[in-house]
């Protein structure tokens, strides 16, 4: 089959390999049609994650279609098309238990500080992804929903990481009617955040990127205030005095271990790698946000340690709230919110490409060229149809 | 909050404030957010789960040392082997809580990256670092930045030509 393969730093290919097999009772393999690139693929693209090992295919964000199951899988069959969360979890375990799914105990041998995630290095279990012709799927009764017959596909596949992401982004900022709610990062998790923070009742919502043409979209598509960063001085200044020189109530980064607005970070962090990333987001959020504030972050950022101040976040009295998105326990209620016409997730593709040309695919997105927000990458045969 | 004005708004005042928001204010009450509390129990799954059974490893997966063991489920692509395999398996011997893991492993995925060549190579493969790099992109969306790189290179390799023209002129 054909999948995209990782062969080190800014370099992939899509090439052919061998095709999944079932390799527990609880497997199905998924033909997939539809597999996106998150922005936080492209960590793993600039070789930034530890144990990303050279063959890997990537993509956590996939939908397709069942062409085989295990025989212990009972309620999903051949020919249902599924959309498929980027948490591999057993449903049964102590943390999922609690509904943390994306923290789940049983899928992930290599490391105890994160699930089970599809085609995201072997620090996250060494899976397969979706950005290939077909892909292993385990725990198929507990992940993957049959999507609903009347939604587009393309609504599905940002269900399945990027939506529920940004909606968790601003749900842990515990976001109350009226507060002022500041967002970093105007990619598709920002995007989405900023949406999500007007459906939980903010009464004021600011993104801060600094690409233009991500700036215009946000500000059209989820009706916000933004802010280009490279435009104002210093960044905890400029939203005190937006916000009568108090703070925002919520902070939100969405950008990661990739920031950029802090040399000293990205040298430190992205260039030297002595910080598990840029730590400039982090800054900005806890020294933007009011006393006794909140502070939630979904941007990715390395095992290892990042200078932040930590000691501002103490005085200060802020929560600080994070984790990976547990998808499957936002579904039925984003679906509810798409189906009612509240959020139009497709619109942010702007680039649906063909898998056999990932490598242009993946350079586009991190390059940000061609006005670049969401990446989906097709498989041949679903092209045709 | 911290808006003077909207402090004294009744929620009807700001529900009219944001009208022109499709969705505004649909999931202000907290029963509506699915993820709220953080934690809850039991899961709100559409079938009742049993406890999967252990999958069995017919390839080398690394564990972390903070595990009392394997987990029942695991992906079973590309074990370790060669070099890299060799700092892995060192990298493993460490805790997560442990920095040498994962200096260790950023160093074996460097020295994977040399073996992805060789391994290339041994098969007859010529990797096309151009395509691989997304020139094609890069050349469609952006000709000048495209045109600066490929100066940028022929500059460099005119500067390593001159270099080895003059070590061999001196050891004459």
């Amino acid at each position: 089959m054909l999948a995209m393969n990782y062969r080190g730093p800014y370099r992939v290919r899509a090439a052919h390999k061998a095709e999944p097999e079932i390799e527990h009772p609880d497997d199905a393999i998924v033909r997939v049609t539809r597999s996106c690139i998150c922005g936080s693929d492209l960590h793993l693209y600039h070789g930034l994650v530890p144990d990303t090992r050279v063959g890997t295919t990537f993509g956590h964000e996939f939908t397709g279609v069942v062409e085989a199951v295990g025989s212990a899988v009972q309620h999903l069959k051949p020919g249902d098309h599924v959309l498929v969360p980027f948490n591999i979890f057993c449903g049964i375990c102590y943390f999922c238990q609690k509904e943390l799914y994306s923290n789940c105990h049983e899928t992930n041998p290599e490391a105890t500080a994160v699930g089970g995630i599809y085609g995201y290095s072997h620090t996250t279990g060494g899976y397969d992804g979706g950005q290939a012709e077909y892909v292993r799927v385990p725990m198929a009764d507990v992940g993957p929903t049959v999507i609903p017959p009347d939604m587009d596909v393309d609504d599905a596949v940002l269900l399945t990481d990027a939506l529920p992401t940004g909606y968790q982004a601003a749900e842990m900022g515990d976001i109350e009617e009226g507060d002022t709610v500041v967002i970093f990062g105007a990619g598709p998790v920002g995007i989405f955040a900023a949406k999500s923070a007007w459906l939980l009742g903010a009464g004021r919502v600011i993104v801060v990127d600094h690409i233009e043409y991500r700036l215009q979209f946000v500000r059209q598509y989820a009706q916000c205030e933004v802010i280009d960063f490279k435009q104002v001085g210093d960044m905890a200044i400029h939203i005190k005095k937006m916000t009568e020189g108090l703070g925002a109530d919520v902070c939100i980064d969405c950008v990661g271990c990739e920031a950029a607005g802090s040399f000293a970070h990205t040298l430190l962090g992205v260039k030297l790698k002595l910080q598990g990333g840029a730590a400039t987001v982090l800054h900005w959020c806890i020294n933007s946000v009011r006393k006794g504030g909140r502070v939630s972050i979904v941007g990715v950022y390395g095992p290892t340690f990042n200078a932040v101040p930590i000691g501002n976040a103490l005085n200060k009295g802020l929560t600080l709230r994070m984790n990976q998105a547990s998808v499957k326990r936002h579904l039925p209620r984003l679906i509810e919110h798409i189906q009612a016409g509240r959020i139009d997730p497709k619109r942010v593709i702007t680039h649906r490409i063909d898998l056999c040309d990932v490598a242009d695919a993946y350079h586009l997105f991190s390059s940000k060229l061609d006005n670049c927000i969401k990446t989906v990458l097709v498989p041949p045969a679903s092209l045709a149809a | 909050m911290i808006i003077t004005d909207t402090q004294e708004q009744s929620p009807a005042r700001d529900a009219d404030r944001h009208a022109h928001i499709v969705g505004w204010g649909a999931d202000l009450d907290h029963a509506n957010r699915p993820a709220y509390p953080m934690e809850r129990t039991p899961p709100r799954l559409p079938h009742p789960v049993d406890a999967p059974e252990q999958q069995h490893s017919y390839v080398e997966v690394l564990c972390s040392t903070e595990r009392p063991g394997i987990t029942r489920i695991f992906g079973t692509t590309l074990p370790p082997a060669g070099l890299s395999g060799w700092l892995r398996r060192h990298a493993f011997r460490h805790s997560e809580n442990d920095l040498r893991r994962w200096m260790l492993l950023l160093l074996a995925d460097r020295v994977n990256v040399g073996e992805g060549l060789v391994e290339d190579l041994s098969r007859g493969h010529v990797p096309n670092l151009y395509a691989e790099m997304g020139g094609r992109a890069e050349l469609r969306h952006n000709p000048m930045g495209a045109a600066r790189k490929a100066a940028i290179g022929v500059g460099v390799l005119a500067l390593v030509a001159l270099s080895v023209k003059r070590r061999r002129r001196r050891s004459r």
